[in-house]
């Protein structure tokens, strides 16, 4: 694959950590490759499979969902249904002949900015290295 | 249709100096309803918001993007400006470049424009799919939770109570007064602890809105923003408060002494006791862990064989008002209220992590809070300063700076901010009780960044003739009756080895034990030490991000008195700001269900951790899912739990988020 190959990736980011977090990244000055598109959500357990696997079906090489520390959720425990709806959906895109690492859950509090800037440029790193998609779905990658 | 203004901030250079403006708003021009587009040096100014605001009105805008710093910045203050304009609040979107874009991506400006141009896209597919929503008004409890009885806590209850409002100051120990109330002085001005202290404990203990509750603790918190529900534990005394008169002959005469948490072991108190003698309320605890008629009732209902320890109850013979009270148990009170102040304090680190310093084994090597209860008049020696090991006068004293501050190795990479005071206040005094202390201070650097703080540690060195030596200690160690307290002195680069006869280790500031089991019950972050973290750390440094929850003192991060009492009085504004207001406004961002693609599985209501999803019935019969407006916290969590695509989230809508995803790649 050519060098220049840049992932798009889709970030859903609770509102209360992972969000402020990615703003304190900001704030910090901390850089980090242009590859993810941040939606914000009230909670990464607000983030279901249809949101999902929209974002594969239009062509995303990966998708990030980010959300409080666990006994941190503001909700008290949205973020533990974010994970068990995890697990069942890594096994739904290998169904779909999606890499399950294309999807990805991660913590991140309001005071990680370094944490959130670390995760982008390594999640795009990895998924610049497994190259565009290989399934039969839309044409994955693009340009950014 | 409707018609989309995109507003896009240069924020001076912040968002300008990377981003290209004018390719972002040539752009935004070819987006679907776009139909105004202009661009705005600051937006959030009073010059941007009336260009925002004579936009709307001129070009008939119906909805609006603002391509700025993050909403978490500045959502609120815009959607005051759309409302100005006569647009619902809800109608507007931030597309966040600044944060999220020209800050993290300053090295790449092609990318970053790209970037923004996709940003401001999504905000504008979003925004399309808005609708306007609306308020309600909702009533709350004019009525203020203090937790912590320390000195940031009692200042905040009196401050909201000499407002006129009424407060519940609930402490976990027998006494308010907390750490301060252990200090012998007070630095730099050295005017007495408890002289300054007591005065505003009786206040607290006399003022006619505020509730005190002692020996209690909060077990959980529900609810929101004015209209808190907390539960209270109040532990059992087993002394009856409107009997009792203080007299004292109940802890003089009891039999059982244990060490004394409030001396730090330095001596000791009975198994019925009050902390110290100006304990507010003076009302003693007896304590079920020592008292030996406990004991006895323990051993009774074990029905175990053999010599049964004494009854004792020599306290409930002697007591004059007859205030001694066995059947008093534990009562779990609940009460409601607006706001709650957080101010649960610190404690001490634990040096005896540190193998170096004998790990706990010598007893001439004590902390500073120690130390603070010798030089104390009211301490267990009564202001005599003496080695706990044999009872002599130290004439050589060794402070070492940092124990279990600035140290990586102990997971404390923080500095404790007030040892370097107290231990040049500590060198000062003990010149005060005995002219012949020479006192040596290691340090790593000294810092004295506070009022008159640079002043005094000038003091310390100059009047109190204190040796400062740059560097840390490797190793103490027992010879005959001397510590050898073997160091380096970094400044001259070689070995430094002092006889002491008494080693103060100036121990760090950390959370309270509880603190961060606290903090999950209020729902509050805290970091990885266990302080509670402020919504924002320069501009909102004494709120939680949970609304109505506020913070103060040295649950948030070492802090000195000055620093506790100002953050207290913080809180206490910021608490009557919302105890003030006639009535609150719900959040409209809530949940709603489509009642004719509800199947009624109620799985909404398994998912729901806030009892928001009642069921009822529709006229045809049908049982649905209907959402409790004032209770739902607007999480979504019903929207991924629903299978039929019944439930929605207001201003996180399903076309909202897939309209923001769809238009990635339009």
């Amino acid at each position: 694959m050519a060098l220049d190959y840049q992932p798009k990736i889709v970030g859903f980011l609770c509102n209360w950590c992972s969000y402020a977090g990615a703003d304190m990244a900001g704030t910090s000055r901390l850089t980090y490759p242009p590859n993810i598109r941040i939606i914000r959500v009230p909670c990464s357990g607000r983030v279901d499979a249809t949101l999902v696997t929209k974002c594969f079906q239009q062509g995303a090489d990966a998708v990030l969902v980010a959300g409080c520390h666990p006994g941190e959720c503001h909700y008290s425990e949205g973020n533990y249904h974010a994970r068990r709806r995890f697990t069942v959906l890594r096994e739904l895109l290998s169904f779909l002949g999606i890499e399950k690492d294309r999807l990805r859950l991660e913590w991140v509090s309001a005071a990680e900015g370094k944490k959130f800037s670390q995760l982008v440029s390594e999640f795009s790193a990895e998924i610049a290295h497994l190259g565009p998609r290989k399934d039969n779905g839309k044409a994955a990658g693009g340009s950014l | 249709m409707a018609r989309i203004g995109v507003f896009v901030c240069h924020c001076g250079s912040n968002i300008a100096g990377t981003v290209n403006i004018a390719q972002v708003m040539a752009a935004a021009q070819t987006m679907p309803l776009v139909t105004f587009v202009a661009d705005n040096k600051y937006s959030c100014s009073e010059i941007g918001q009336t260009a925002i605001r004579e936009a709307i009105l001129k070009q008939k805008l119906e909805r609006v993007v603002i391509a700025a710093c993050s909403p978490q910045m500045h959502e609120a203050t815009f959607r005051k400006t759309v409302a100005q304009a006569g647009l619902n609040p809800y109608l507007l979107e931030i597309a966040n470049i600044r944060e999220h874009c020209s800050w993290v991506h300053s090295n790449d400006k092609a990318a970053a424009t790209k970037k923004a141009i996709e940003l401001v896209k999504m905000a504008v597919a979003k925004v399309a799919r808005h609708e306007a929503l609306f308020t309600k008004e909702i009533g709350l409890t004019k009525k203020a939770l203090v937790i912590g009885g320390g000195i940031s806590g009692i200042q905040a209850a009196l401050d909201m109570a000499n407002a006129g409002y009424p407060v519940i100051l609930v402490e976990r120990e027998p006494t308010i007064g907390g750490r301060m109330a252990q200090l012998d002085k007070t630095f730099p001005t050295l005017d007495c602890s408890s002289c300054i202290l007591t005065p505003k404990m009786v206040e607290v203990a006399q003022h006619p809105n505020i509730t005190l509750l002692t020996y209690a603790e909060v077990k959980s918190v529900r609810g929101f923003v004015g209209n808190f529900e907390v539960e209270i534990l109040q532990r059992a005394r087993k002394v009856d408060a409107s009997k009792c008169t203080s007299c004292g002959i109940c802890w003089q005469k009891c039999p059982e002494k244990i060490p004394a948490e409030f001396n730090l072991g330095l001596g000791p108190r009975a198994a019925i006791y009050t902390p110290f003698p100006q304990a507010v309320p003076n009302i003693p605890s007896i304590d079920l862990a020592h008292c030996r008629y406990i004991k006895y009732q323990e051993f009774v209902a074990r029905g175990e064989e053999g010599k049964k320890p004494p009854q004792c109850r020599i306290c409930e013979r002697l007591c004059p008002p007859q205030a001694i009270d066995w059947e008093q148990s534990d009562q779990v009170l609940v009460e409601k209220v607006g706001a709650i102040v957080v101010a649960t304090g610190y404690q001490t680190f634990d040096h005896t992590r540190y193998g170096e310093f004998g790990a706990g084994r010598y007893p001439d090597v004590i902390t500073g809070i120690q130390l603070e209860r010798l030089l104390s008049a009211s301490g267990p020696t009564e202001g005599e300063v003496v080695r706990p090991s044999d009872g002599t006068h130290p004439k050589t004293v060794v402070f070492v700076s940092c124990v279990g501050s600035r140290d990586e190795r102990m997971g404390r990479a923080y500095c404790s901010n007030v040892c370097c005071m107290y231990m040049a206040k500590q060198a000062i005094l003990l010149k005060e009780h005995d002219p012949e202390v020479q006192s040596y201070i290691f340090y790593i650097d000294i810092r004295a960044g506070g009022k008159g703080y640079e002043e005094f540690i000038r003091r310390a060195q100059e009047e109190a003739r204190a040796i400062y030596l740059r560097g840390r200690i490797s190793h103490i160690y027992q010879d005959g009756k001397k510590l050898i307290v073997r160091g380096e002195d970094s400044l001259l680069g070689r070995p430094v080895e002092i006889a002491a006869d008494l080693v103060v280790l100036a121990t760090g500031i950390e959370p309270s034990a509880g603190a961060k089991e606290l903090a999950q019950s209020l729902n509050i972050s805290y970091d990885a030490h266990g302080f509670m973290v402020e919504a924002h750390p320069k501009l909102r440094p004494v709120e939680s991000r949970t609304e109505g929850i506020f913070l103060a003192g040295t649950a948030i991060a070492p802090n000195d008195i000055p620093g506790c009492v100002a953050q207290g009085s913080a809180a206490a504004v910021k608490a009557l700001a919302v105890l003030s207001r006639p009535s609150l406004v719900s959040d409209p961002m809530v949940a709603i269900v489509d009642p004719l693609r509800c199947t009624g599985c109620f799985a909404c209501q398994r998912a729901c951790a806030f009892n928001a999803i009642d069921s009822q019935v529709t006229r045809d019969g049908k049982t649905i899912a209907v959402v409790n407006e004032s209770l739902c916290k607007g999480c979504g969590l019903c929207v991924s739990a629903c299978r039929g695509v019944a439930m929605n989230l207001k201003g996180f809508s399903q076309q909202q988020l897939l309209a923001e995803v769809n238009a990635l790649w339009r």
